[in-house]
C-alpha cells in the first residue's frame, strides 16, 4: 500500500491539514476525513455535479479531483456560504423560490451558482442554464433553480450598489 | 478505487523518469476528468499517477502574433475560450473547448488530456488538426515533435512511448484572412459526446473571394480523429461563395469516414452527418473571415 499523503490546504478560509491515501478523492476527503458532508456523492464520475466545490476560484467536481492534488490550494464548500447565522443571498433565493425538493443536488447547485455570479454578476437566463448544465436535479425541473439564481444575481448586484 | 502512488514532479525530466520506471503501470494526470474515472471504474490498473500540473512547461500559455500559440498540455479548457486573444485567433479551439462537458469539467479538463485520452470523438482534436497543431513530446532522451493528425493511433492509443508524455502543443500564428470553426452533432444542447464532429480552417485571398487553402478534420467516424486531406486540397483556388466546391469537399470528406454503429448513431447516419457538418464548418469559417 503506498504511503499516505500529508496535505496542507485552506478550506472555507481556514488552514487545514489532513492525511489521505493517494487514491482518495477530494469528495471522500471532505466527507470522510473532514466531516464536511455538504458536497454529495451522486454519480461519482463527473456527470451530475452533486459534489461541486470551488477550487482556487474554479468550479470543479470534487469526485474527480484527488485529495492529494489540493496541497497549497483553496477550497470553498457549501459549509462556507452562510456567514454565522446569516444565509448567503443565493441560499435565501433558493428558499424563496422553493428551488429544491429532495435537496441532494442543492449544495452543488449553490456552489455552481456562486462560481457563476463571481464571474458573471448579471447573467441572462441562457447563461444560467448553460453554466448549470453539469448539475443535475431530478425533482424540480430546473425552472425554479434558474429563477432563484437570477433573483440572487439581482439581490447581490443591488447590495453592492447600496 | 485500487491503490496507486501519487507523484507531482517539478521538472520534465523527473516526470519522464517516473513514467519510464513504471511503463504502462504509470499514467500522467492533468485535469483527471477522464483518468480518475477510468481508474475508479477499473478500466486502467495503475501503480503510479504522475501529476504534471507543477511542471512549468506543461502550464505554459502564450499567444504571440509571430510565434503562434504555445499551449502547455495541462492547461484547462476554460483558459482557452476565456482568453479573448486566443479565442479570436483560434476560434475552432474556442468552439471545441467550450462544449466539452459542463462548467466544472471545463475548469479542470486539459486540451492536452483530451488529445492523450485519444477518444475518436474528442472535440479538441479536429480543431487542433485544422489549426496545424504540433505535439511537443518529452521523454527521457529529450523532446520530439509530431503533427496532431499523426498522434492518435487508435481508440485510447497514441504514439507516446515508454517514458514519454505530451509536454505542450504548438499552433502556428493564424495567416491573414484566415479563420476556423468546429461543431458537432449531439441530440441535446450540451453535456454530450459527439455523434460526429467536424472542424475546418480556411485561408482566403486579399479580396476574401477565393479560397487559398483549407483544412478539414473529423471526429467520431473512425478509430482516430481524421485529417480529410483530399477534401481539404480540392478547395484550393475555388471561390469562397461556390456552394458546389463546398459540396465536393463534403462528399470527399464522407468518402474517408468509416464509422461504426453504436448507441449514439448508426454508421449511415454518421456518414450523412459528415457531409452536413463539413459544409457548416467550412461555411462557418468562411463567414468568420468575411466578418473579420
Amino acid at each position: 500500500m503506498p504511503d499516505k499523503v500529508h496535505v496542507k490546504t485552506v478550506i472555507n478560509g481556514e488552514a487545514v491539514e489532513f492525511l489521505c491515501e493517494p487514491r482518495d478523492s477530494l469528495l471522500e476527503v471532505l466527507r470522510d476525513n473532514l466531516m464536511l458532508t455538504g458536497a454529495k456523492e451522486g454519480c461519482n464520475n463527473g456527470n451530475c455535479g452533486a459534489c461541486s466545490v470551488i477550487l482556487d476560484g474554479r468550479l470543479v467536481n470534487s469526485c474527480i479531483v484527488l485529495g492529494a492534488e489540493i496541497e497549497g490550494k483553496e477550497v470553498e464548500t457549501v459549509e462556507g456560504l452562510a456567514e454565522h447565522n446569516k444565509l448567503h443571498p443565493i441560499q435565501d433565493a433558493f428558499l424563496e423560490n422553493a428551488a429544491l425538493q429532495c435537496g441532494v443536488c442543492t449544495p452543488g447547485f449553490l456552489m455552481a451558482a456562486k462560481a457563476l455570479l463571481n464571474e458573471n454578476p448579471n447573467p441572462t437566463e441562457h447563461d444560467v442554464r448553460f453554466w448549470l448544465a453539469g448539475n443535475l436535479c431530478r425533482c424540480t425541473g430546473y425552472d425554479k433553480i434558474v429563477r432563484a439564481v437570477l433573483d440572487a444575481a439581482e439581490t447581490m448586484s443591488t447590495e453592492v450598489n447600496v | 478505487m485500487r491503490a496507486f502512488e501519487y507523484t507531482s514532479p517539478k521538472t520534465v525530466s523527473a516526470a519522464a523518469d517516473l513514467l519510464a520506471e513504471k511503463g504502462d503501470q504509470a499514467r500522467v494526470l492533468a485535469g483527471g476528468t477522464d483518468l480518475i474515472v477510468q481508474v475508479r471504474e477499473g478500466k486502467r490498473h495503475l501503480e503510479r499517477i504522475v501529476d504534471i500540473k507543477d511542471i512549468p512547461e506543461a502550464n505554459v500559455l502564450t499567444c504571440d502574433a509571430q510565434a503562434g500559440l504555445h499551449l502547455g498540455s495541462a492547461v484547462p479548457c476554460y483558459k482557452i475560450y476565456g482568453d479573448k486573444a486566443i479565442a479570436s485567433a483560434y476560434p475552432a479551439l474556442a468552439d471545441s473547448t467550450h462544449i466539452i462537458g459542463g462548467t466544472a469539467i471545463q475548469g479542470r479538463a486539459a486540451v492536452g488530456g483530451n488529445l492523450c485520452n485519444a477518444s475518436p470523438a474528442a472535440d479538441t482534436i479536429p480543431a487542433l488538426i485544422v489549426l496545424e497543431g504540433i505535439c511537443v513530446i518529452a521523454g527521457t532522451n529529450g523532446t520530439r515533435e509530431v503533427p496532431v493528425e499523426q498522434f492518435c493511433t487508435g481508440p485510447g492509443t497514441t504514439v507516446l512511448e515508454n517514458g514519454e508524455f505530451l509536454e505542450s502543443l504548438k499552433i502556428p500564428a493564424p495567416k491573414s484572412h484566415s479563420s476556423s470553426f468546429y461543431l458537432r452533432f449531439i441530440p441535446r444542447n450540451e453535456m454530450d459526446i459527439a455523434v460526429v464532429g467536424a472542424g475546418a480552417s480556411v485561408v482566403l485571398d486579399d479580396a476574401k473571394e477565393s479560397i487559398v487553402s483549407a483544412r478539414i478534420a473529423l471526429a467520431a467516424v473512425a478509430p482516430t480523429p481524421l485529417f480529410a486531406e483530399e477534401a481539404s486540397a480540392l478547395l484550393a483556388g475555388r471561390s469562397a461563395s461556390d456552394e458546389s466546391a463546398i459540396e465536393e469537399a463534403a462528399e470527399a470528406a464522407k468518402a474517408i469516414a468509416r464509422p461504426i454503429s453504436d448507441m449514439r448513431g448508426s454508421a449511415e447516419q454518421r456518414v450523412h452527418l459528415v457531409g452536413v457538418l463539413t459544409k457548416r464548418a467550412l461555411n462557418g469559417a468562411i463567414q468568420r473571415v468575411k466578418e473579420s
